[in-house]
This record gives C-alpha cells, structure tokens and sequence, in this order.
C-alpha cells in the first residue's frame, strides 16, 4: 500500500492540540505513522489547512425509510440528476440522493465516516446492502430499540438483565453501532394511532413508561460498555413547548451518558404555533452543566427538505400540519417510520425560529467536544449545506446578514442578534471531526495522531469559509487520494463499523419462542452474519468511552 | 354477430404450479387454453362445456376451450399466458401499464 | 445420502415464506415441507425445462455466448434491459451497472404488474406496516381486486386471515374478512362479505366508499354494481374497528383507472386514519420484484422505466416503460433478465422483442428464450444461487444456496458481460467495482 507525505500543511488536530501548526502528516498502509523516509512522495500542502476527514454522527443514508424517501421524491430527483464518468456512477441528489451520489458529496466535502441514524432490526439487512454500495466513507447503523417490544416486556418483568442479554444479541443480528431510541413507547402507541406526550404516559398493552425505558437502556449501555451512548430522540419532537419534557429527560438522566440527537428540535417553548418562542438557553445550560451529556444540532437550512423518522406520530402530525404526501411503515413489534416532504421558509416565523434555534445551540452552548454539525439529514436539510452552516458559525456578519432576510419577530425573540461569538476554525474541526469521532469511542477517527485511520481532507484558507469548506483541494481516504481538483479521482468502499459485545448463549433460548410466535421470519434468518457487508471493522465493547 | 364480454385474464394456482413443469408443457398450455362463461353467455352462443372457440379483441386473436363456470354473466376469465396476452393492446395511456383486464372480446365457435 | 436444509426461502411469489425445509438426496431435491403448492412446484420440479446455452438456435459455449451478447449490447443505440424480478439483488446491481455503462433503458417487471401502485405512491405515500403487524393486530381484512388464495397462496395462513396474533388471539374468529372482486374467486370463499363489482368500476365505489368515511353525502343508491347501503355499512366497520387492512392486486392496476384506482385506494387508507388505525398493502411480487424495485430505487432514484442515454437517470412511465418502447418500435436490443417479456407482454411488443437482436438469461426455457438470439441459462436463485431478497412489505430475508449448479449465476453472467463491454470501450476494468459478493475484500479488526 502506497505512502504519501502531505508536507507543510497547517494541521489541525484538536485530540492532539494542535491548531493549524505547520506540520507532516506521514501516511502508510492506510494509516497514519510517525515518519517516511525522505523519499516517500510528497503531496505539498504548503499555506494549505489539513484537516482529519469529516464524521457525520447523525445521517439519514441508507434503509427502508430512506428509500422510501427516495421512492416518494421523484420530483425532487429530476432537478438534481448527476451524470457517470470514467470514474462515477450517475445518479440523482436532490434532498435524498441515491447512493453513488450519496458517498461522492460526502467525499467532495471532505467527509470520510457517516452513520445512518436509525434503522429497524427487520430492515437491516437492506440498510447495509444500500450501505455496501455507497462508496467513499467508513459507516455504520443505530439500531432502532425505543419502542422494541422485547425490550419492553423485559423492563415489564424487572427484569434489566434480560434486557441488557437482548440488546447485546440485537446489535449483533443487525451488526449495529449503537443503540438508538426515538419517541421511546410512542413509536409502539402509533401502532394502534395513540402517541404518549410524558415521561410517565403509559405504553399500551406493554405497561412501561418512555421514563423506565430510556433509564432502563442507558444502564444497559453502560453495562456493556458501549463505546457511544445510547442515541437519542427526545419524546415531542417538534410541539411548541416540549422544551419541558427535554428537560425532564436531561434530569431523568443526570448521570448517565446521553447523547441528545437533533436536539434543536426539542427546545420550543409556546404553547401554540403562534407563541412559538426559542428555549434554546434552557437547553444548552442543561449541556453544559453536564459533562456526561454530548449533542448534535439538527441544524435547519431554508429550502427543501424531506422529513424522515421512526417517530410515526409526529410525521402524521407533520402530514395534517401540511397537507403533503405521507408515507406510514410500521415495522411489527420493533418500530415504524414516517415520510413527508417539507420546505423550511425564511418568511415563516416558525421555520426562522426554528434555524435561529438551531444557532443558539451552537453559540450559547460552550464545549465545542460536546456539541456537533448535523442538519438531521435530510430532515433539516441536506449535508450538503454544512459548508454554510459553518460559515454562519465562523462569520459573524454572514450571520447578521443571515438574519435580516428571516422573518423580522425571530430578531425580539432570540438572543441570536447579541451573540458576537464566531467559532474558531479549530472548533470547526472539533465539531464537525474530533468531538463526533470521540463521542462515538473511535480512536482512530477524527486525528492524525500516528495510528489513526488515514483519512485527510485538505483545503484552501479561504476567508468565505463556505467555499473552503465546499471544495476541499484534496481528500485521503485510507491513505488513498480519492478527490483532487474538485473531481472524484478514485471510486472506494469504506468498511461498515460495528460493535460487537459478548452475547450469552442463553439469551437466544429465551427470544425464539416468542420471536417465532410474533414475528413473520425464522429466527435462525434474522440475524445477519459478517459476509452480507462488504468490508467491516468490529469494534469491541469495553473500549473506554469518550476522554 | 355476438355480444361483447368483457375479458379477465389473472392468476390461477394452476397455472401458476404448471409454468415449472414449462410454458409448452401439456399441463400448462391445458390450464391457459381455458375460457371460463357463465352458462348464459355459453347458450346464447350456442356452446357447449368444452367447445373449441375464438376470442377476438381489436389487438388480436386466441383459440381455446370453453370451461363453464361462475363468472358473472358478461365475463369471461383466462388464465394468463402469451396467447390471451395477443388480446392485450400497447398502448398503456403512457402510464407504462397495458390494460390486461377489462378488454372487449367477442368468443364464437370455431 | 440425504440432508434436510432448513428455515430455507421461497423465490416465488411475494408471501417470501422462509420456513420451507428442503430435502435432498442424491442431489435432487425430494421434499419441500411447508411449501404451498407453487412452492413445492417452484423446488421438486425446478430441474423442468432447463433453458440450454446457445446462439441462433445452435448450441455454443458461454465464452461465446457472453461474446455475442457483449456485441449486441455494445452496438446498440438504444438498448432495453428488462426483467430482473425472478433473480437476487446483487445480480440486480449488477444489471443497473450494465444499464449505466451502455447508457441503456432499464425496466423491470413492476412496469405490467405494481407500476400503477408505484406511481400513486409517488403522488400520495402510503400507510402501510411489515405483514406481522397486520398478524398481530389487524381485525378487518379487505381484499380488493386480488385472489390470494391462488396468487400468494400462504398469505392468510401467514399473515392475515387465520394466524394467531399477539392482539389477535382468536385467529380467525377475531377477524372479518371481506373480498371485492369482479368474480368470486377461490379468495371469495374465505370472506365473511363478497360484494361484487362491475368491470372498471372501482374508481367509483372506492370514491363513494371514501366519502361514506368523511361523512359526506351520497345522492345515488348504487355504484358500479353495488349498493350503497353496503359501502356504508362497510365504512361503519372500517372507522369503527382499532386496526383495519386493505389490500390489492392486479384487478385494481390492470383495470380502466390504472393509478387512478389506487390513488383512491390509498386516500381511503389515509383518511381513515384520522379515526382509526388503518393499513393499505399492495399485494406485491412475483419473483424478487420488491427487489428490483428497491435496488433500482437506491441505484438510480427510480423504481422502474429508467433511461440512461444521457449519462443520467431519467424517469418516466409510458416514454421508457417496456411495453411502450417495444410497442412504439424504439429498443433496438433487449436483453432479458429472469422474465419471460415475450410471454407476459402484449401481442404488439412481444412481436416486436422478437424481431431485434434479444439476449436472454433465464433458467429455464420461455416464449422469450425460444425467440432469443443468445440464450444463457442460469442458476436458479434460491435453489442454486443465494443472495437477498424482498418480501411484499419491503423486507428483505437471505436466500440459500442449496444445490451446485452446472450453470454460472446471474451474478457471474452478468459481470461478465460487463467485464466485456469494459474491455471493449477501453475502460478499466475494476472501475465502481460492485456487489461482486465472491471477489470483495474481507478483513476484520
């Protein structure tokens, strides 16, 4: 495997401190090493930014909801079509790319590592089929396990260790990365058309509380040592004032890792669409008064959008709101999804509160290691924009003029005008690599220290940060230049990540005779062996999470 | 000049079962040669269970075997296969989808 | 000797059961317990007309056979690549690489069987659920415009009209089952209701059907063959049951309407849904086209009726649909993947298939390997072959590999013929390299 010396770049690497020092990145076999000798090619980055390759830790790519998003968009498709080269496939973008498209403007922003956000056990197959496809970066799945009927009727019984038994055998049938909750006991109330809008709601026929099952998983995580927390999407999602129950959750959960996912979307206050107002201070104390807490924005852009979710409730909600086509898939006793396309407006008073929000996440909130760049793609708005979003952090009269073109009340009712705060480029490559990277216990992600994985993204220091960030002069995946000049040079596969704790043989004894009473598959074709993904890494459970 | 019936083509177990013993096996080609009538339809053509017939759309045309059953009067069922699919128009209204139920046939003795 | 393979799944039909278990003995398949009879038909006689390798008419070898298909595909200006359903995804993949190589039109078997169903899906979405939903839950089944018991024989026995559910644990006597068809088929006879309507008149029965629901008023006594009284007693039971299913076929997407009656199918599942739980399912696949459809959908965008021509996925029904494109004289080479086009088509563009240069890859001889140019048979997938593939809800299960096969898969066929074309055009050969299940690097931590 080839060697490479990226020479006299300023590198950024905040796990090892450094901030745009001049220095060598040394590449060999696909790793990054201590030295070469002197004549390994040379690949000049002088007066260039070096930058470890982008982690997306939350992602909407692959499976059964996102192709049905795909499925749902034709219209969204044809304005975006992407034609093949010597090296590409063709494809589609638009708010729901295909997967060719998917992994080539991942790469052509500088990303090497995304994970798909949510998949339910019966679906995962299909989610690493479309993910074996989708080139350019390393990734993984969360397991979808909130409204798990398994999980629930353990956690009836007391029983945290039967659950504990069946979470550690469910990450491995569908080789997922974490364990991942939305809407817990809401997703199972819709099946019958209910939801639960608190913490002690009852779920139907199950008799556990959202409280008892987000405790109950989070023990469980840290039972097994999971190198990321348990993934979460709050209960309300998207109602003015559910700030209320995000903060209840937060409590609930004072002393266990958490990792709040889109959490904009969980810090309204009002009670009504017209008392709409921003709780966003409230939250980002809750954040930083709690080291054990990590989060991810779900940053919204204007223009198009298409929501996608396991949280079946609020995307009906979403479809009455709007009058957009629907699409409802429950999936039996595990969860369920729901699509509706959407279009987020300057002008709309809630759409601009809700991207003022999603800023004051990000400026009020202080450690940039716990706080990361996502838009909850493509729920609000595609990654494509994370170029602008980071220029709205680094520039701050961007920003200003940002919010004169929103609709004007957002000015009286956010803190956003007064904020003079501009992120650092090194807090950039915090939030966008090495705090994502360390959240998700993946040492070799998100640096440049020696050993790490030797994935590179470099750029041009250009002052409109948007374009820096857009067009990376040159991106390394594994030790292999795979975009130079703005091009795709080199179509690769990354390998699909997953954890992999030990799992108690009696476990098994346990599911199959309900398993095969309820559901509509042979237990013994469930689980998915190594060879149905194409490359894979096993990370083992008991790493040593976080710092 | 006879009535127009109104062709269903579709599925049947048979059929289905038979395609793997081939499509020019004798078991198969039994099964898509049948035409099932209501006894009505059969008697104001004057045919007999079992007769040898014609049915004739504006695409084309097929032989089969008259087979009574319950269709409603004014229908007629065959099973599905390349010879009552000559009975089927291209045009599919730009919908992608031709139209294989629902046709207007005419069925008369041979 | 004789070995028993268990928890193996069926190729046929969409029902996807995967509990068969299959015995062999001396390389033959002797049993398939549980299979229904299409099952049983599709493992015991699965050796039954083999397709033989050949090129106008006369035997040849697969060298030569994947020679000239390499020819035909690489001249062509307007080449049709049709089929895939009775085949496994990674062999789908790989026919959607070929598509975007030679910048052909793809299409698949949705295009005369769901494509109407698609199409309303795209416009409305679609409240639907995995099939043990609607085991564990559902108590008012409606079967319109299909016949189950004949075309996805083991659905009710499965998944809907007779098998314990964990909310439903009556059975059968926890249901009402209603069939709307044309004609009383087999399925009629399992129904508590039939109701009858008239040819083409389903548009309108689901409309008033639908505005029964909304409480609108209905100033006619009848439609399309039925009484409204019925339709509102229906409606009743439909708002007022905690979870209810509507199902289709073919008799709703073959019929006058096409899209039109499903499009009022699914706008009668959605607005139910403000009063109760309600379901509405296609009743999908035969073969793997669930699998087609959502491989082409994650490859390209589209599910079916994809042309490349201009190096990008363009989409569109009646301008690159199969029928349309044969029947208007336009492809000017086919090749057939795992469907009988010339069998299942209708007279104008079967007769059209047979007259252009045709490459067919198929197991087993049809009417489309018998007009072919270049006949290649294949292992069966399922039997001979594994891989992945979808059930009519979407989910996918794995297929085994239960016997060796004489014959390549449509895997290796099909990445042959890429190789080639490659060759040929100067490409290099390992670009966008895909789910070549054999050749792809393994490694672990």
């Amino acid at each position: 495997m080839p060697t490479l010396r990226i020479a006299h770049g300023r590198v950024y690497d905040p796990a090892r401190g450094l901030r745009g020092e001049v220095a060598d990145v040394c590449i060999r076999d696909g790793r990054i090493v201590d030295s070469l000798p002197g004549d390994a090619p040379v690949l000049d980055a002088r007066n260039l930014i070096v930058f470890p390759g982008g982690v997306d830790i939350h992602s909407h790519i692959a499976g059964p909801k996102v192709n049905i998003g795909r499925a749902l968009r034709p219209e969204d498709h044809r304005h975006d079509p992407v034609s093949r080269t010597r090296v590409r496939r063709s494809g589609v973008g638009g708010t729901v790319p295909s997967v060719f498209v998917t992994g080539y403007r991942y790469a052509e922003m500088g990303y090497t590592t995304v994970f798909e956000a949510a998949c339910p056990p019966l679906g995962a197959r299909h989610a690493h089929e479309e993910l074996n496809d989708t080139p350019m970066f390393d990734k993984g799945i969360y397991t979808l396990m909130g409204s798990n009927e398994f999980v629930m009727k353990y956690i009836h019984e007391g029983r945290p260790d039967k659950v504990r038994d069946y979470v550690a055998w469910l990450l491995r049938a569908t080789r997922g990365y974490a364990i991942k909750l939305v809407n817990p006991g809401g997703v199972e109330n819709w099946k019958y058309g209910k939801n639960v809008s608190g913490l002690d709601d009852r779920v139907n026929d199950f008799d556990v509380t959202p409280r008892q099952i987000l405790t109950t998983l989070a023990a469980v995580n840290q039972e097994l040592k999971l190198p990321h927390p348990i993934h979460l999407h709050c209960n309300n999602l998207g109602v003015p004032g559910n700030y209320a129950l995000t903060l209840e959750t937060m409590q609930a959960l004072a002393k266990q890792r958490v990792h709040f996912t889109h959490l904009q979307f969980h810090c309204y206050g009002g009670t009504s669409w017209g008392g709409f107002s921003t709780r966003a201070a409230d939250i980002a104390e809750q954040i930083n008064s709690h080291p054990n807490f990590t989060m991810d924005v779900g940053q919204v852009v204007f223009g198009d959008a298409t929501t996608m979710t396991a949280d079946g409730p609020w995307q009906y909600r979403l479809h009455r709101l709007t009058h957009r086509k629907w699409f409802n898939a429950d999936v039996e006793l595990e969860s369920g999804c729901g699509v509706v396309p959407y279009v987020f407006k300057e002008h709309n008073y809630v759409n601009a509160m809700q991207w003022a929000i999603g800023l004051e996440l990000f400026l009020l909130v202080t450690d940039p290691w716990r706080i990361y760049l996502t838009t909850d793609h493509p729920n609000g708005g595609s990654f494509i924009f994370y170029p602008h979003i980071i220029r709205l952090l680094m520039d701050r009269d961007f920003r200003n003029e940002c919010l004169e073109r929103v609709h004007p009340r957002v000015l009286r009712e956010t803190r956003l005008p007064n904020i003079e705060r501009e992120y650092t480029l090194e807090e950039i490559a915090i939030i966008t690599r090495a705090g994502p990277a360390r959240a998700l216990g993946l040492k070799h992600k998100g640096t440049l220290a020696p050993g790490a994985d030797a994935d590179v993204a470099i750029y041009k220091d250009d002052s409109d940060r948007e374009a820096m960030f857009e067009h990376p002069v040159c991106v390394i995946k594994a030790g292999e230049v795979v975009l130079r000049d703005g091009e795709i040079v080199q179509h690769v596969f990354g390998r699909t990540l997953f954890v992999d704790p030990p799992v108690p043989d009696e476990i098994q004894k346990g599911i199959r005779e309900d398993f095969e009473k309820y559901y509509t598959v042979q237990f013994d074709n469930y689980s998915l062996p190594t060879s149905a993904l194409r490359a894979y890494t096993a990370v083992p459970a008991g790493q040593a999470a976080g710092r | 000049m006879s009535q127009l019936l109104t062709l269903i083509t579709g599925r049947t177990t048979t059929q289905g079962k038979t395609l793997h013993l081939g499509k020019e096996s004798k078991e198969f080609l039994e099964e898509v040669f049948k035409v099932e009538m209501n006894p009505e339809d059969m008697a104001r053509r004057g045919l007999a269970d079992g007769a040898e017939v014609r049915v004739r759309s504006e695409h084309g045309e097929m032989k089969g075997r008259v087979k009574q059953s319950d269709v409603p009067v004014g229908l007629v069922f065959i099973a599905y296969s390349y010879f009552c699919n000559q009975l089927v128009g291209g045009d599919t209204g730009g919908t992608g989808m031709p139209s294989s139920k629902g046709i207007r046939v005419q069925v008369e003795a041979v | 000797m004789k070995r028993v393979v268990e928890n193996v799944t069926c190729p046929f039909c969409g029902v996807v059961c995967d509990d068969l278990e299959i015995t062999v003995e001396n390389a033959e398949i002797t049993e398939a317990k549980r299979g229904c009879v299409l099952g049983r038909y599709t493992f015991l006689r699965h050796n039954d007309d083999r397709a033989t390798m050949r090129v106008n008419g006369e035997p040849a070898t697969l060298d030569i056979c994947i020679e000239e298909a390499v020819d035909i595909l690489d001249r062509a200006d307007f080449p049709l690549l049709y089929g895939l359903a009775s085949t496994e995804c990674n062999a789908q993949r790989k026919a959607v690489e070929i598509a975007d190589l030679i910048g052909a039109t793809i299409d698949t078997t949705s295009s005369v069987c769901h494509s109407p169903t698609l199409q309303a899906i795209q416009h409305m979405g679609d409240s639907t659920c995995t099939v043990g939903e609607i085991k564990n839950r559902s108590k008012l089944l409606i079967f319109w415009g299909c016949n189950p018991a004949e075309s996805h024989p083991r659905h009710f026995s499965r998944y809907s009209v007779t098998p314990t559910g964990m909310f439903v644990p009556e059975g059968r006597k926890g249901r009402y089952v209603v069939n709307v068809d044309v004609r009383k088929t087999p399925s009629a006879r399992a129904a508590d209701l039939f109701i009858q309507v008239e040819p083409g008149a389903d548009y309108e029965v689901l409309t008033v059907l639908r505005a029964l629901v909304n409480g609108r008023p209905v100033d006619v006594g009848e439609v399309g063959g039925v009484k409204v009284e019925v339709l509102r007693e229906l409606a009743q039971r439909m708002k007022s049951v905690k979870f209810g299913s509507l199902f289709w076929g073919m008799g709703l997407t073959m019929s006058r309407g096409r899209h039109m009656n499903i499009f009022a199918m699914l706008a009668l599942a959605r607005d139910l849904n403000q009063y109760t739980k309600f379901t509405a399912s296609p009743m999908r696949g035969h073969g793997n086209v669930v699998g087609a459809a959502t491989v082409m959908t994650f490859s390209t965008g589209y599910p079916f009726a994809v042309n490349l021509s201009r190096g990008y996925p363009q989409y569109s029904p009646g301008e690159f649909s199969s029928v349309d494109v044969l029947a208007r004289g336009e492809a000017d080479a086919a090749l057939i993947l795992a469907a009988d086009a010339v069998g299942n088509f209708p007279g104008r563009a079967s007769e059209y298939l047979k007259k252009i240069p045709l490459i067919a890859i198929d197991p087993k001889e049809s009417m489309t390997t018998r007009a072919a140019r270049v006949v290649i048979p294949t292992a069966i997938a399922g039997i001979q072959a594994g891989g992945t593939v979808y059930r009519m809800d979407g989910i996918p299960l794995p297929l085994t590999q239960i016997l060796e096969s004489q014959y390549p898969s449509d895997l290796d066929v099909l990445s042959r013929i890429a190789a080639g074309i490659r060759r040929r055009r100067g490409l290099p050969e390992t670009v966008a390299a895909h789910a070549d299940a054999e050749n792809s690097p393994r490694a672990s931590v």
